[in-house]
């Protein structure tokens, strides 16, 4: 089965957030799907097939670093690429998530290009 | 009989093997000073002089003619040896660490190192043995003539024997012989006369040996039988209600104060004294020895008075039984040993006196008069040899005065008894002197005075029988013939025994005035700094000692002193021990006080310190430093407890300040907690419009509605953003205690009325039904208006964002009940779990829901507005299953 390369999962739940993402993503030809949610944010990871994934960690029910945890911790998704997308700017944080095994780490006020290099980059390997 | 030349070569040799003993006891003490001289044995037999031939002969003599009554004498000694730990430890210790050279030397010191107190003491020690030698030396003479007398005459009745002068004058003059040969070789008095204590110890024994011999002969030879003794016993003999009685109990307590206070037991005791563990034997030996020399008195005076004619002497009787039954050997045993009481005694009393008036008398006034010699180095030191000698020669031939001129008469009897309550007029000064700190030098010196004047027209001039000084009138009749002034009927205290008047009247005024003077008596420096060495004597702290004096000598000047006093190789050797470099110029406090105190042991404390302070150039005690001393227990006591108090604050200081540290370190944790979070809450809204603005400026070809879209959204954010500023500056205001609102009273309902109007836009946009139910009646708050509209607002808007109820409700209702007005708003959403009910007023904690406009700053700015009005806002169980917010505010008094 080829890999569609095109789906990528936002998992924010800040709205405008979510419509800004999806805005320049579709720009660039992505298949955006979103969620607000971590623990429903793993369903859907688990039953479809994505590219790659945003990942805010300020989230409510599950917190973006434990559902990539999660991601790495299972075997079918252990290569998934996640950009972890997050308001918490600082080193120990960056440090964090790349120890968890972030692909990318994207501070908000993010860059609408950055966040578009790096799905590609990712999805498009 | 005995031929008097074979009595007087028996004497000759047996004063010969004294001679020797002395002799070989100085040569050995001077190789071996630790060797046996120093044992507590010879040192408990040197006590025994208190056994003088007045014990010797006159105990049978007081047994014959007053029963018991004699035992009263060894009783009170036996009482404080045996509880030495009371007293005699305490004054032997003083007189071991502080050098006492004598009895009045030790008062002296102990009231501040008064001269003449010492002179006093002294002078009375004179009066006192002057007599008690006179008493040695007619006893001597006595039996002397009653063993070289024809038999016959002996057993007559009523042998009136001329006093032989001239047999006491040669004794007088072989004792002083003695005394000076082996008393002042050395004048250090402290350094122990071992000679003469040896000689002593042998005389101890032979006394002793005398008497047990003599009372065994009697037992066997006379009695017979142990039983036979009462038989032969007069009735009146033996009747305690005839012994025991006021007499019986002051002649207890007169013989326990001059085993203490006679001047040649005080020379024994405690200034030959060299360690405590003689002392330890002494206690009980001494009084076994006393014991011993008790147990033959009765059968002896039994036997005197059962087998001697009528009239004869009870006071020879030891020797007369023997020379009555032809035992030669026995009486010539009998006689050495009252020769033995009477010159141990003799020789002892004129050493311990011959230091006194050296010490006391003689040196004060050579030192005043500036006829001491400066001249060469040791001129002093053969000055105060030369005193001594001629004290001993003095005090002797005054004693021989007094029995000259006093001839054979009784008065020299009871003399024995008249010492003994002299010189317990000692007892008051000494006794208080080392247990009161609080004795003057005042106080002693009244209470010697007066104890001793009333001792001696109480006491010793009616002895006399009106011959000398008192007339037989006064004593008949008072002085000036005033009846309250008897002597022996002072104030009109009639019918009592003239001792037992004597003593309590002489020893009353004396402890009064002692007391009484030394209360309103304030003393010297000096005397309140020795007060405490020798009352605390056995807690004494050397180091603190010497910080009290503190005086300027120069070197030279002191070995001066030291070097006509102690002799140069002496004094030369203390210098180099001392301490003294050579290039010093000034001497220490040390060695200042190390030389006095050296010079002290020679000459006496009073004269040691007049000595140093002729060359002291200044001198200052410091009276702080010895209240300081005084007062030292005290002071520990206090400065612990304070110690302790302040450990106390420290510990509450430390445990404020810790906790003050584990406020600052969550301050602190909070403030980067915050910080972290406001860069979060400021981040999200700065996303979206970076983000859209982003997206405008590079798609020109936008829709104008999505266009429109994005601007508002960006518009959103940025009074997003703005509020969330807004927020954080109140809430910092509420927290920083400085808000200027305008106060005033309201009706808190109009508010909450307000605050739903304000939600119901809200509330209807979201579906939520808002209702008011429960009103109070026209309630008044005092505050401000605008802030509680703002509080309740947000707890209505939250309840309406909050509620994801399928069909929400909000309910608002307020009462006004007990002074206090209570607004509620509850909702039926989801509540808020048990774990998070404390957190949600913390800012920027929001509920477990979905992101939504609010920075999470509105529950925590709206608990801090209540808080300020003086109200709470709290969470309360709902009702409605959701969340139940609660505001309680004090109703203000309306006005009229």
């Amino acid at each position: 089965m080829p890999l569609p390369t095109n789906r990528v999962l936002v998992v924010e739940d800040e709205p405008n957030i979510v419509e800004s993402l999806r805005f320049i993503l579709e720009r660039a030809d992505y298949d955006v799907h979103s969620v607000a949610d971590g623990v429903l944010a793993l369903n859907r990871m688990r039953n479809e097939t994505f590219s790659a994934i945003v990942l805010d960690i300020m989230l409510p029910g599950m917190n973006g670093l434990d559902v990539l945890r999660a991601v790495r911790e299972d075997q079918r998704l252990a290569d998934l690429p996640v950009i972890v997308l997050t308001a918490k700017g600082q080193a120990q944080d960056r440090r964090a998530a790349e120890a968890i095994g972030a692909d990318a780490f994207i501070t908000k006020p993010y860059s609408n290009a950055e966040v578009v290099e790096r799905v590609d980059e990712l999805a498009r390997r | 009989m005995l031929p008097a030349d074979f009595v007087i070569l028996v004497c000759i040799v047996y004063v010969a093997i004294l001679f020797a003993v002395a002799f070989a006891g100085d040569r050995r003490a001077r190789r071996d000073p630790s060797g046996w001289l120093s044992s507590p044995l010879v040192y408990t037999l040197s006590i025994s002089i208190y056994c003088t031939s007045w014990t010797f002969f006159g105990a049978v003599g007081s047994a014959a003619r007053n029963g018991f009554e004699f035992l009263t004498i060894y009783l009170g000694p036996t009482v404080v040896f045996v509880g030495w730990w009371i007293f005699l430890r305490k004054l032997v210790t003083v007189g071991r660490i502080y050098r006492t050279t004598s009895i009045a030397d030790l008062i002296s010191a102990r009231f501040g190192k008064d001269p003449t107190l010492g002179a006093l003491v002294t002078i009375m020690a004179m009066v006192v043995t002057a007599p008690y030698i006179a008493l040695q030396l007619q006893a001597l003479t006595s039996s002397f003539q009653v063993i070289t007398f024809h038999a016959g005459a002996v057993t007559a009745a009523n042998v009136n024997l001329d006093p032989d002068f001239v047999t006491a004058f040669w004794l007088a003059l072989g004792l002083c012989a003695f005394s000076i040969i082996f008393g002042v070789r050395n004048i250090d008095v402290n350094e122990r006369h071992h000679g003469v204590i040896a000689a002593i110890a042998v005389e101890a024994l032979v006394k002793l040996v005398a008497l047990l011999a003599v009372g065994i002969w009697v037992v066997l030879a006379i009695h017979g039988s142990v039983p036979a003794i009462f038989e032969d016993a007069p009735a009146r003999l033996v009747d305690p209600q005839e012994t025991f009685g006021t007499r019986w109990i002051t002649l207890c307590f007169l013989a326990a104060a001059a085993v203490i206070c006679l001047p040649r037991q005080f020379q024994v005791t405690v200034v030959e004294n060299s360690s405590e563990s003689q002392i330890r034997t002494a206690s009980w030996l001494f009084p076994l020895y006393l014991f011993l020399i008790c147990l033959f008195i009765i059968p002896i005076a039994v036997a005197g008075l059962s087998e001697l004619p009528g009239g004869s002497n009870p006071d020879l009787f030891v020797l007369t039984l023997p020379l009555n039954a032809n035992q030669d050997a026995l009486a010539m045993l009998a006689f050495l040993g009252g020769f033995s009481s009477a010159t141990s005694m003799v020789i002892v009393s004129s050493i311990a006196l011959s230091t006194m008036i050296s010490n006391h008398l003689i040196m004060p006034l050579a030192l005043r008069l500036s006829i001491a010699p400066a001249a060469s180095p040791d001129a002093m030191r053969s000055f105060i040899l030369g005193a001594r000698r001629a004290s001993i020669v003095f005090i002797v031939f005054l004693g021989f005065l007094y029995f000259y001129l006093s001839g054979a008469s009784d008065a020299l009897a009871a003399i024995g008894l008249i010492s003994f309550c002299g010189v317990a007029q000692f007892l008051p000064s000494l006794v208080g002197g080392l247990y009161w700190r609080g004795a003057t030098n005042i106080g002693a010196l009244a209470g010697l005075i007066a104890g001793f004047t009333l001792w001696g027209y109480t006491l010793f001039l009616p002895s006399f029988g009106g011959t000398f000084l008192m007339p037989e009138s006064v004593i008949a009749e008072g002085l000036w013939g005033m009846a309250w002034l008897k002597p022996q009927a002072l104030f009109g205290l009639t019918g009592i025994d003239p001792l037992v008047h004597a003593t309590f009247w002489s020893l009353f005024a004396n402890a009064t005035l002692f007391i009484c003077v030394s209360m309103f008596s304030e003393p010297t420096p000096l005397a309140r700094y020795q007060s405490r060495l020798f009352v605390d004597v056995f807690r004494r702290q050397t180091d603190s000692e010497l910080s009290v004096m503190r005086r300027t000598a120069r070197i030279a000047d002191l070995k001066h002193i030291a070097n006509r006093v102690l002799g140069s190789d002496e004094s030369a050797a203390l210098f180099r021990t001392g301490g003294a470099s050579d290039r010093s110029m000034v001497a220490s406090d040390v060695l200042i006080s190390e030389v006095e105190q050296r010079l002290a042991s020679s000459v006496g404390a009073a004269t040691a310190r007049t000595l140093v302070s002729s060359v002291v150039t200044s001198e200052t005690i410091s009276v702080e430093e010895l209240k300081r001393l005084a007062d030292e227990t005290e002071q520990i006591r206090a400065y612990s407890a304070e110690l302790e108090h302040k450990s106390r604050q420290v510990e509450a200081t430390a445990a404020k300040l810790a906790l003050a540290n584990d406020q600052l370190r969550e301050i602190d944790v909070q403030k980067n907690e915050f910080l972290s979070q406001v860069s979060h809450e400021v981040r999200t809204p700065m996303s979206s419009i970076r983000s859209f603005s982003d997206i405008l400026l590079s798609d020109p070809r936008l829709d104008p509605e999505r266009k429109e879209r994005f601007l508002r959204i960006i518009q959103n954010e940025s009074i997003r953003l703005t509020r969330l500023l807004d927020g954080i500056l109140d809430l910092n205001q509420l927290e920083n205690g400085d808000v200027d609102w305008k106060i005033e009273l309201f009706d808190p309902d109009a508010a909450l009325d307000q605050a739903m109007a304000s939600c119901e836009a809200l509330a209807s946009a979201a579906g939520v039904k808002l209702e008011r139910k429960g009103r109070a009646r026209r309630p008044l708050v005092r505050g401000n208006r605008d802030k509680l509209a703002q509080v309740f607002i947000n707890l209505i808007s939250n309840a309406i964002k909050y509620n994801t109820s399928a069909e929400p409700v909000v309910i608002v209702s307020s009462a006004a009940r007990k002074g206090v007005y209570e607004a509620r708003v509850a909702d039926n959403g989801p509540g808020i779990p048990e774990g998070e009910r404390d957190r949600i007023f913390v800012r920027f904690a929001r509920g477990p829901m979905p992101r939504q406009v609010g920075a999470g700053l509105g529950l925590a700015i709206s608990r801090r507005i209540v808080e300020k009005h003086g109200g709470t806002l709290s969470l309360l169980d709902a009702k409605l299953g959701g969340a139940e917010f609660a505001v309680k505010l004090e109703l203000a008094k309306a006005k009229g």
